[in-house]
Parts: structure tokens; C-alpha cells; sequence
């Protein structure tokens, strides 16, 4: 067959084609989009009108830059950052040991981490926290034998009851994320990893969890994000956090409402920070699952700006 | 001399399903074994059972003359615990149909895992060991390779290179070449026909006939769950005297 179709392009003693001349660059008129015009217009009109009404209305603008470095606030700021980081530690280290037990062959151990899950996921975070704030009432003493020993309420802290309240509640979503990741992992990866002698525990961190990391980090990214947002609620136990500190800062100030603008700010820059950081993290887990690994933003901008030049040095 | 590997009436089900009736059969050291058969006949299953990927239901499964999975003391059977399975594992090399290479690590991090981790060996040993096995696959070049970035038949390779890693006494093939592509066999059967000239024991489920007749030195034609013939691969493959092999082998080649 490949003979024939090789004959039939041999016409004889035919020179090579030589490649076609560039035929004329196509100018027509581009189709006009009137009703994206007619859109973008009306978008645009209310977004004026809403930047306008917010800029109207008897709210001092000012206070908002005035305050935005203020000791208070950046104290505040420093507070919801150290409880998010601390909660999402605990959080992701206990939904790791809950996902292992819940696919652990033993039914106790799976049994109860399915009821951790259960309640935990459960209850809103919110009465979560003030339960564990309010624990002195059933227990009066926290005792721990010789190495500890105090009343209940001045062990539980504010920063402790935030920790243990957001933390245990993340633990739970956190144990369900890691359960999705593991079973993500083909079970051939089990079996070569087996089969060439490494045992349980080997398999699990070498083999397992590596590539559960793929499908773990995206949604951790947004639980990480979350739980920011979610130390808002810490006011019930009385953790001085971003918005304790706004709020703190408004009705000493006089400019309530702005105070909350303000926090809205930093919640957004914190957030923004994250995204940030999540996606280099995903970029580093992709290794290996895909042939090239995306660019950067960066490297896409110095790519597009070379580009920009050689097309231009060309013409 | 033990045989490598002893199985006497060996029978499996999964669930209701009986996919082993009874298997015997004996592979002696440095013999290149070849199971061929319908898919759906146990090849497979029984290949799984000899590294105790599988649990036998009944009969007797050794290797190097001992049990597989248990130990016997008396007349009593003692189920080995999961860290003496993987021991004995170790000197049991397995390649799959799908490669299962561990596509988070390179084609050499692929080779010197299992001594690294598994023998506690230094990485320098590991390496130095990992770059004379790639390089006798051909593939010294694609060492920082991810496997994503190989084709099939060199996914297969690195996987074989993976398994001699451990220096096994007995080598189990899946399948290895029924996931590739046709042109890329060859390469695949070159590196496997170069270990049974080296002496490696070999047991191979194929669908390979060419390979069987050639490099085999016995081959067993399994049928639902029993084994119909064995013998020569001249004689099963060009003579057989059953009705079911005949059929099964006129479909084949």
C-alpha cells in the first residue's frame, strides 16, 4: 500500500515543491458587535452609579487610608493570619489521620472517624466555638495529671477556644478532601509498590499520598481561603481578630461602617495573597502529571513581550 | 533441586466467581515459564497469587520452597503478618500490563526507590545500580525523564528496570506488551528475551505466541480456571492435542 501511494506522488522527475508564495493578507471589514457595545455601556452605567451612591453617601472615605496601618488594626490583622494558620495545621493534620482511619480496614477506627465527620460537619462552626468556650461548665478543672493542672476557664483561652473550634470543624472537611485524594490514586500504584516490597506505611507516604496531593491542594487552596474568611467568627469568644480590631477601632473612632470597609479591605488582600500562593503550590504538584508544566504569569509576560518584539522586528 | 515456584491444587474465587480450579504446576530456576490462554481464564489471578497480590482459597502455593503468605508449623498454617509478606516480596519482581510506573518521579527516581527505601541502601549505590539498569533497557538517556514523557514501550522498560532493581530470583510478567502499541513490542520482548539469556526464572502471561515459542522453555495453556496442556512450546504451540488449545491457538496465530 505505502508503495503505491509512494508512486503516485512521484510525477515523473518533478522538482521538490518549493514552498507557495505568502498570498495577500485578508482585509475585510470585522463583523460589527453592536449588542456587546450596547452591554458593556449599560455595565458600565451602573457601576457608576453604584461607585457613586457608595461615594455620596455621608461615609468618610478618609478614615479608611487614615486607619488602614493603624496598631490596632495591624494587630488584628497579625491575630487572623496566626489563627488561620494555626487552625488549617491542626485542621489538615487531623482530616490526614481521619481519612486514613476512615479507609483504614478496621470498622472501629472507621466507624469513629466517620462519626467525627458526622458531627463535626454537622453542627454550624459558630455554636461549635461557643461550646467550646463554654466546656467550663462541664468541666471546672483541666487536669493532666503532674504535668498540668488548672481551672477550666483560664485554660481555655480565646485564642485556644478559636484554635479548637475552627480547627476540629476544618479537621472534618479537611478528612474528607484527603479520602477523595487517596482513592483519586490508581490502585496499580498499590499493587507495583507492593509488589516490589514496601510495606503499608511506605506505600502510603512514598507512593499514595503524592499523587493524592494533585487532587488534595486545589480544594485545600479554597479551605485555607475559607477558613480566613471564617476567623470572622472568633468575636464569639472573644480572639481579638481583624474584625474585633475594625470594630474596636470604629466605635472609639466614630466611623463604624468605614471601619468595616476597611476590614473588607485587608480580607481582600489577604486572600488575594493566597491565590497567589495557590497556584505556584498547584503548579508544583502537577510535576509529572503533565508533559510541561504551565508558565508562571511571569514567565507568560516576558514570553509575550519577546514575542511582541520579534513579530515587530519582522515587519 | 526445589523448583521456584510449586503450586499444587491451588484454587481462587472471588466471591461466587471460581477463576482458579486447581492449579499444578512446577517452574524450575532459570526456566522461562509462559502462561497463554483466553482472557478470563486465571492467568492473571494465578500470576497475582505467587507474590501474594491474591490470596489462594485452597492448595499449596510456594516459592523457593516456601509458602506464599503463610508459614507452617505442625500441621498448622499461620497467615504471615503484612510486613513478612513484604519481605518476601522483595525477591519477586512484577511487571504490569499498565506499566504502573510511579508517575510523580522520574524514570531513575522510578529504579531507586524500592532499594533506597526497601534495603536502606545509600542513594549513590541506588543510582550508580538504577543508571547500568537503564542503560541496559536503552534507556540511559531518559533517566530525568517523568513517565508522562515516555511512550509506552518506554514506560515498560523503565518498569522492568524498576523490578531488577531489587536483584529478584524470579521474575513475574502481566501481560507486558498487550497495553502497546505494535511497533513498540519489539523493544519490550528484545529486553525480556535478554534476561532469559541471562538466566532469569520467568513467568510471563502473554499473548505473544512468536515469544513463547522462541524464548519460552515451557509454555501452559490455561483454560477457566485449569491448566488444559503443558509441555515444549514446540509441542503445545505447534502440536496441541487438546480440542481447546487447537481452537484457542487457530484464533491467535
Amino acid at each position: 500500500m505505502t508503495d503505491k501511494l509512494n508512486k503516485a506522488e512521484e510525477p515523473g522527475d518533478a522538482p521538490p515543491p518549493t514552498p507557495a508564495a505568502v498570498p495577500e493578507v485578508i482585509r475585510a471589514v470585522p463583523v460589527r458587535h453592536y449588542g456587546r457595545w450596547v452591554s458593556a455601556v449599560i455595565t458600565v452605567a451602573l457601576l457608576v452609579l453604584l461607585v457613586n451612591a457608595f461615594a455620596q453617601g455621608k461615609l468618610n472615605w478618609g478614615a479608611v487610608p487614615d486607619y488602614f496601618f493603624d496598631d490596632d488594626i495591624l494587630k488584628g490583622v497579625r491575630n487572623t493570619i496566626w489563627i488561620t494558620i494555626c487552625a488549617m495545621v491542626v485542621g489538615v493534620v487531623l482530616g490526614i489521620i481521619l481519612a486514613v482511619m476512615r479507609l483504614s480496614k478496621n470498622p472501629v477506627t472507621s466507624s469513629i472517624a466517620w462519626g467525627y465527620i458526622w458531627f463535626f460537619r454537622g453542627t454550624p462552626v459558630y455554636v461549635q466555638l461557643l461550646v467550646w468556650f463554654n466546656l467550663g461548665l462541664v468541666f471546672e478543672y483541666i487536669n493532666l495529671g503532674p504535668i498540668y493542672k488548672d481551672y477550666w476557664s483560664s485554660f481555655m483561652t480565646p485564642f485556644l477556644a478559636a484554635l479548637l473550634g475552627l480547627g476540629l470543624n476544618e479537621a472534618a472537611y479537611m478528612a474528607e478532601i484527603c479520602r477523595a485524594g487517596i482513592q483519586s490514586v490508581d490502585e496499580g500504584q498499590t499493587e507495583a509498590s507492593h509488589a516490589l516490597g514496601m510495606s503499608q506505611g511506605k506505600t502510603l507516604r512514598r507512593v499514595v499520598l503524592p499523587q493524592a496531593m494533585r487532587v488534595i491542594v486545589p480544594p485545600t487552596g479554597n479551605e485555607f481561603i475559607n477558613m480566613l474568611k471564617t476567623t470572622s467568627l472568633v468575636i464569639a469568644v472573644q480572639y481579638y481578630d481583624l474584625l474585633q480590631a475594625a470594630s474596636n477601632v470604629g466605635r472609639t473612632s466614630g466611623a463604624t461602617v468605614e471601619m468595616l470597609f476597611l476590614a473588607a479591605a485587608w480580607y481582600l488582600v489577604l486572600t488575594s495573597v493566597l491565590s497567589v500562593g495557590q497556584y505556584y503550590l498547584e503548579r508544583r504538584f502537577a510535576r509529572g502529571s503533565l508533559r510541561q508544566l504551565p508558565q508562571t504569569p511571569w514567565q507568560k509576560v516576558r514570553t509575550n513581550l519577546f514575542s511582541l518584539r520579534t513579530r515587530r522586528g519582522n515587519v | 533441586m526445589t523448583a521456584m515456584v510449586k503450586a499444587e491444587g491451588v484454587h481462587k474465587s472471588f466471591g461466587p466467581t471460581h477463576v482458579l480450579k486447581g492449579i499444578d504446576l512446577e517452574v524450575a530456576p532459570r526456566e522461562v515459564f509462559c502462561l497463554i490462554g483466553p482472557s478470563g481464564s486465571g492467568k492473571s489471578t494465578f500470576l497475582r497469587c505467587i507474590n501474594h497480590l491474591e490470596k489462594i482459597n485452597a492448595g499449596r502455593l510456594s516459592v523457593d520452597g516456601e509458602l506464599v503468605g503463610y508459614r507452617q508449623q505442625g500441621n498448622k498454617l499461620y497467615e504471615l503478618k503484612d510486613r513478612e509478606v513484604a519481605e518476601k516480596r522483595r525477591d519477586i519482581g512484577m511487571v504490569f500490563q499498565r506499566f504502573n510506573l510511579f508517575p510523580h518521579m522520574t524514570a531513575i527516581e522510578n529504579v531507586m526507590e524500592a532499594p533506597v527505601q526497601v534495603k536502606r541502601e545509600a542513594k549513590a549505590v541506588a543510582r550508580e545500580r538504577a543508571e547500568r539498569l537503564l542503560d541496559r533497557v536503552g534507556l540511559a538517556d531518559k533517566a530525568a525523564n517523568y513517565p508522562a514523557q515516555l511512550s509506552g514501550g518506554q514506560q515498560q522498560r523503565v518498569a522492568i528496570a524498576r523490578a531488577l532493581a531489587m536483584e529478584p530470583k524470579l521474575m513475574l510478567f502481566d501481560e507486558p506488551t498487550s497495553a502497546l502499541d505494535p511497533e513498540l513490542v519489539g523493544d519490550v520482548l528484545d529486553v525480556m528475551r535478554s534476561l532469559a539469556e541471562d538466566g532469569m526464572t520467568m513467568i510471563v502471561v502473554t499473548h505473544e505466541m512468536g515469544f513463547a515459542r522462541e524464548v519460552g522453555d515451557s509454555v501452559v495453556f490455561m483454560d477457566d480456571g485449569v491448566v488444559v496442556e503443558a509441555g515444549h512450546p514446540r509441542e503445545v504451540l505447534t502440536n496441541p492435542r487438546h480440542e481447546r488449545t487447537k481452537s484457542f491457538l487457530s484464533k491467535v496465530l
